[in-house]
């Protein structure tokens, strides 16, 4: 039992811990964290790659 | 023709005398425009071929995480995630799918964009998408404030000072706890839901949007003024 | 002139960003139930993912108790102007008071004025005066507030005002706070009375509950802490003030909200930087941008966007194979469904 709840308390912690002064980057009158500009790079990333990825359509030609 | 007391009628029958009642004509309407085979469709148009395609459904399904996440919260109280370590983790849950909605929501709204997906009859479609955005970025705010913690501290003094500038501090009152978090739990999501579902009915309602004719049949549509399929057979005869 | 154009010409004019040929093309076979069921594992396991792996933030509230246990000296300080009506909140204007001249316009448009006092609140009678009031067995706080009371508002503000200066030069040491000698009257054991009362954190309870049990609205010990140093304090070394783009931030290392950055964007910017209507002309801004993304398709320029850009022929370029190949159909005359 209490192997189990140390087990629970490991994975429902965080494997990462972020709890600690933010990291920014300063761009002119820009400033963003690196969480945000690395969500924000994500998008522009995913946007691209779902346009760019070929999609093969379900049930071929009919 | 009159049916009897006598004759049996099942509820469904649809009878012509019944026509003038406000259950049929509503049915009528709701069947006309959206029969089985159009709100529940099984093929889609040749050009539905782009991984783009599933940021819609990608959203809703961010947007059903989010609200599952949120009933487990609500069956616990708002206490409960600051003392327990599964609390904790739902509230992460909580978390993450709201920034993932959003992820997957501007992704989606990118896409719309770039098909000119309002075109075609689809404006309402993209009107009550931009409400859906606006409504969720209310939503997840009030979520924001109802955490019980320094952020909610910070967040509420903050922004009291743009809302209240606007007259609407006047009602929404942001560092009254019980009023953001009934706000968050009924009143938004409530708001989002029917919006998202409107949207959604109306995308089944026009079906996805077509593409841009060819580029050269589309400067023949941008010079004449006629659909493609006009012009094309202008220029055949 | 042929019967396709005088028809044509009886229709109005089609225009290719606003209006689409109807679909004569093929379609193929396309589960929709079985996408959604495929995109909620999808999501729900990302969430899993992120959630155990980075957690979410929890960082413990500020309260009357602990500003005024960590910093006693400005705790003081700003009792004193709630005392004499000079804080931010006490100065604040609608919805809390009615100091005239504090709400934000744009011209003559000022709604904030226009809405009134809806959540009142006298920094004097509900921060120091009631609170000190429901102290038991404080023979010298309750006298010195009731010398207070009694004086008139002139007297009032000659005490406060030289209260307000003699405590810039405030030490705190062994549970007493010191201030410089001045005439100010029953101030001090006041601003004492409330700094100790604070620190017990009576204040919290008095502040929330005042003739309640349940409290939920949290007003009124939130707007006291807002106008101390110590809340911004906190605020700005975590990057969250509005001058650093703080809308957008997450608490520590975690991603905030980066859908605002827009709106905190205006903040960063002149007119805004100093306007000191800036909150009210940043929400107008921005609530008429929104206007216009939501009349997208109304606003030629704005919608042909899509068509000059071209980032459609990528999307739909295996359409535009089909049509080339002579195959698929398309908008046209051709096969159908």
């Amino acid at each position: 039992m209490q192997t189990l709840s140390v087990v629970m308390v490991h994975v429902l912690g965080s494997l990462i811990n972020l709890d600690h002064p933010g990291h920014y980057i300063n761009w002119g009158f820009i400033q963003i964290s690196v969480a945000n500009l690395v969500v924000i790079c994500l998008m522009v990333v995913v946007f691209v790659l779902a346009i760019l990825i070929p999609f093969h359509r379900p049930g071929g030609d009919r | 023709m009159t049916i009897d007391a006598e004759t049996p009628v099942n509820a469904s029958a649809d009878l012509p005398e019944d026509a003038h009642q406000l259950t049929a004509k509503l049915r009528h309407a709701a069947v006309e425009a959206l029969p089985p085979q159009k709100l529940m469709p099984d093929r889609q148009p040749a050009y539905v071929a782009s991984w783009i395609y599933v940021f819609g459904i990608l959203t809703v399904s961010a947007l059903a995480v989010v609200i599952l996440t949120g009933v487990v919260l609500a069956i616990f109280g708002p206490n409960w995630w600051h003392v327990s370590t599964v609390g904790l983790f739902v509230n992460s849950l909580h978390l993450w799918s709201t920034e993932l909605f959003f992820f997957f929501m501007v992704v989606h709204l990118w896409g719309k964009f770039f098909m000119a997906a309002w075109r075609g009859r689809r404006r309402a479609t993209w009107i009550s998408g931009v409400l859906a955005f606006v409504i969720s970025v209310a939503a997840a705010f009030t979520g924001y404030l109802s955490q019980q913690n320094y952020d909610s501290q910070w967040i509420s003094t903050q922004a009291k000072d743009g809302i209240n500038s606007t007259g609407a501090g006047a009602i929404m009152n942001v560092t009254n706890f019980g009023q953001m978090l009934m706000w968050h739990i009924v009143l938004l999501p409530l708001v989002v839901g029917i919006l998202v579902g409107g949207h959604i009915l109306l995308v089944r309602l026009r079906g996805v949007v077509p593409p841009f004719a060819p580029p050269d049949q589309l400067a023949i549509e941008v010079k004449q003024g006629v659909p493609a399929d006009t012009a094309v057979s202008e220029v055949q005869s | 002139m042929s019967a396709a154009t005088s028809t044509a010409h009886r229709k109005r004019r089609f225009k290719p960003d606003r209006d689409v040929g109807e679909w004569h093309g093929k379609y193929y076979p396309y589960d929709l139930i079985k996408e959604g069921i495929i995109a909620f594992v999808v999501v729900a396991i990302l969430a899993v993912g992120l959630a155990v792996i980075f957690s979410s933030p929890d960082t413990k509230p500020v309260t009357v108790q602990s500003w005024s246990t960590s910093n006693p000296v400005d705790f003081a300080q700003t009792a004193v102007t709630e005392l004499d009506g000079t804080s931010g909140t006490a100065t604040y204007g609608p919805p809390y008071n009615s100091t005239t001249g504090s709400s934000q316009s744009i011209g003559p448009i000022s709604p904030e004025s226009w809405f009134g006092v809806h959540h009142p609140i006298d920094t004097a009678t509900d921060y120091v005066i009631n609170p000190l009031q429901t102290l038991p067995n404080t023979p010298e706080i309750q006298a010195a507030v009731a010398e207070y009371k009694a004086a008139s508002p002139d007297q009032q503000a000659k005490w406060t005002a030289a209260y307000e200066k003699a405590v810039a030069d405030a030490t705190y040491s062994n549970g007493v706070l010191t201030v410089p000698k001045a005439d100010y009257g029953p101030v001090g054991t006041v601003i004492a009375g409330l700094t100790s009362m604070a620190r017990s954190g009576a204040l919290d309870d008095a502040l929330l509950s005042s003739n309640r049990f349940y409290g939920t609205d949290y007003t009124k010990p939130l707007l006291f802490i807002a106008d101390g140093t110590y809340l911004a304090d906190l605020g700005q070394a975590d990057h969250l003030s509005g001058d650093q783009w703080g809308m957008m931030n997450g608490a520590g290392n975690w991603p905030g909200q980066a859908w605002l950055w827009l709106y905190t964007m205006w903040y960063q910017v002149p007119p805004f930087k100093t306007s000191s209507n800036a909150d009210f002309q940043v929400w107008a801004l921005m609530m008429l941008l929104t206007l216009i993304l939501a009349l997208v398709p109304f606003i030629p320029g704005l919608r042909s966007i899509p068509r000059w850009t071209r980032v459609y022929r990528l999307i739909w370029r295996q359409h535009y194979k089909d049509l080339a190949a002579g195959g698929a159909g398309g908008q046209g005359p051709g096969r159908g469904p």
